[in-house]
């Protein structure tokens, strides 16, 4: 196998859901996904249907039911907290609590698995942080305080901050929720292009169907009967995104390659 | 390239100075007047014009002042990891418990002797009596807190748990000191006022050496401690052993505020409200800026209640308790009303 052909994720058989002391609770099961580096990824689903969950269990912050992951080949479950940090970013839906951190230290903080005990950053880890400001455009953004961005800004920040991680592979958690629709094709945009340009795989759950239709590389649909993982064009071309949403409202429209609501 | 983080070396070198000068202040300050000249000369063993200034000087201000500092800022330094950690302002040192079961320990001590109706020696009164027991109630509370926090996952519940055997021990002092003696009671309040005199240098040297300990320790996790400000599960991605993290805090905060409490009574005040002042002084959440920072806050903030409780020139010395939350709290709530808000 050449270097390309490498699975940054390789999932098999996974189940995922939730064990409590009484029961265990399946969300879904039969997941099979490959995914090559650099790809720019977008798992969509109804509400509930267990995107997060998906993503908790890929991203290690809680344990699959049954199946294996791999990550850049390696056992998923082999991984210590250290060298998942090296692997894999995280942008996360949840509010930041309050704080008065600059957001120098904010995109620094991502430096934090590679730096000494006491967090110094050496000239290399400042090269890193200074290029993540560049690559998301908030350079300028670099001495005010954490509390002063805009939705918009902080996601791009958020954005720095994981790229400063500097690992192959990004996940976010609804990243577009509160933003408007410019901000949000800004943010994809940016996503894109961080995983066209640098060979980033990006995996990001989000309600913005119709972005995603024109922007992800590959898109992984998970609804109550099935999940399945695939290029775009080749998932409408099998009219998989019609079982998305399982409703009569809406439908998907395969000429103009976007969800409709039904006329009927 | 430079890196923007601040260093506020300037407030910092501001800082240790108005240190210094508080600390020759509050020696210099008591019911005997010792000019400043002979203040010097006790330090460098010199010449001292009468015996008693030296002895004074050297065996009864000194030794309060070395408490001062290391009790402010042992106190200042827990409240902000506790702070920290919880991410409640509301927090301080005294939210695992310690205070409350140091109190339960002195109050079976004092006031449990008459109740249970036995007599215990007059050894059990002095400085050693009062801390052994103490630490005794500090420790029992402490690990029956610890124990809860073991089973739970969620910090929050922690807080509310601490709290919790804080009331509990409330409830048991209030019954013991039901049935105790007016002398008895009298005994137990002034051991709650606080105090910071009365330590001998060997109980100094105990107090300084824990207190290394304790900021060994605390130095060891400034860093999760910065990236547990964007929440648990970010730290965690970044590579934080989130347990591990909130063990040492815990561990280092019954550390410091064990022993401090051990030995000068239960402080009120100031290991909640210096973290506020200093984060409104610095306005950073960095902790490699904060915990020095809120160190040298915390003693100087300790030495100038003490000056004062003092009441230059006079015998009298009030209970420093009271001046910590007399003194303190208002500059809080003007600090507050000032600047409209803290962020942590």
């Amino acid at each position: 196998m050449t270097p390309t052909e490498k699975h940054i994720i390789k999932v098999t058989n996974l189940s995922i859901g939730y064990t409590s002391k009484k029961q265990i609770s399946t969300i879904a099961s039969n997941l099979n996904i490959t995914l090559k580096a650099g790809k720019m990824v977008c798992l969509l689903g109804k509400n509930g249907i267990g995107k997060s969950t998906l993503l908790r269990t890929l991203t290690k912050v809680q344990p699959a039911l049954s199946g294996e992951i791999f990550i850049d080949e390696t056992k998923l479950k082999s991984f210590t907290n250290n060298q998942l940090a090296k692997t894999l970013s995280l942008v996360l839906t949840e509010r930041l609590p309050d704080s008065s951190l600059t957001v120098f230290e904010l995109v620094a903080l991502g430096r934090q698995p590679f730096t000494n005990w006491i967090g110094y950053l050496t000239s290399e880890d400042m090269q890193i942080i200074y290029s993540a400001f560049e690559k998301t455009n908030t350079k300028h953004l670099m001495n005010i305080k954490c509390y002063e961005l805009s939705d918009g800004q902080l996601q791009r920040v958020l954005i720095a901050r994981a790229l400063t991680q500097n690992t192959p592979i990004i996940v976010l958690d609804e990243p577009t929720a509160h933003l408007d629709l410019h901000h949000t094709i800004k943010t994809f945009s940016l996503l894109k292009n961080l995983a066209s340009e640098f060979n980033k795989t990006i995996i990001i759950s989000t309600h913005e169907t119709n972005l995603a239709l024109q922007l992800a590389d590959e898109l992984w649909l998970m609804s109550t009967s099935n999940f399945v993982s695939g290029k775009t064009d080749e998932l409408i071309e099998n009219n998989e995104l019609d079982k998305l949403f399982e409703s009569d409202l809406i439908s998907f429209n395969k000429t103009l390659k976007q969800f409709t609501i039904s006329s009927s | 390239m430079v890196s923007p983080i601040k260093s506020y070396k300037n407030t910092f070198i501001i800082l240790i100075f108005a240190l210094l000068i508080i600390s020759i202040v509050n020696i210099s300050l008591g019911s005997v007047y010792i000019p400043l000249k002979q203040i010097f000369l006790s330090f460098v063993n010199g010449d001292v014009e009468k015996d008693t200034w030296h002895s004074i000087i050297l065996s009864y201000r000194l030794p309060k002042a070395i408490t001062a500092i290391i009790v402010g800022s042992g106190l200042s330094i827990s409240g902000l990891l506790m702070q920290t950690l919880f991410r409640n302002p509301l927090a301080g040192p005294f939210v695992l418990g310690i205070s409350s079961g140091a109190s339960l320990g002195v109050a079976i001590l004092i006031l449990g002797a008459s109740f249970l109706g036995v007599s215990i020696g007059s050894y059990a009164y002095t400085n050693f009596g009062l801390a052994i027991a103490a630490s005794l109630g500090a420790f029992l509370v402490l690990s029956a807190v610890m124990l809860a926090a073991l089973k739970v996952r969620n910090t929050m519940s922690i807080l509310i748990i601490g709290l919790m055997f804080g009331s509990l021990t409330a409830a048991v002092i209030s019954i013991l000191a039901y049935f105790s003696s007016a002398s008895e009671l009298q005994q137990y309040m002034f051991w709650s006022f606080g105090s910071l005199g009365n330590l001998s240098w060997k109980e100094i040297t105990v107090l300084f050496i824990t207190f290394l300990i304790g900021i060994l320790l605390v130095i060891f996790i400034i860093k999760p401690l910065n990236s547990l400000l964007l929440g648990e599960n970010y730290a965690k991605s970044m590579g934080v052993n989130v347990k591990k993290t909130r063990n040492l805090v815990l561990i280092a905060t019954s550390l410091l505020t064990g022993v401090i409490t051990a030995f000068s009574g239960p402080i009120a005040f100031i290991g909640l409200a210096v973290p506020h002042i200093t984060k409104l002084l610095f306005n950073t959440s960095n902790h490699k800026t904060l915990i020095p920072a809120v160190a040298i806050c915390g003693a100087i903030i300790m030495l100038i209640c003490d000056s004062i409780s003092q009441l230059p020139t006079s015998e009298y010395t009030l209970p420093i308790n009271a001046i910590t939350s007399l003194f303190g709290a208002p500059i809080i709530i003007w600090l507050l009303v000032r600047k409209r808000k803290i962020y942590y």
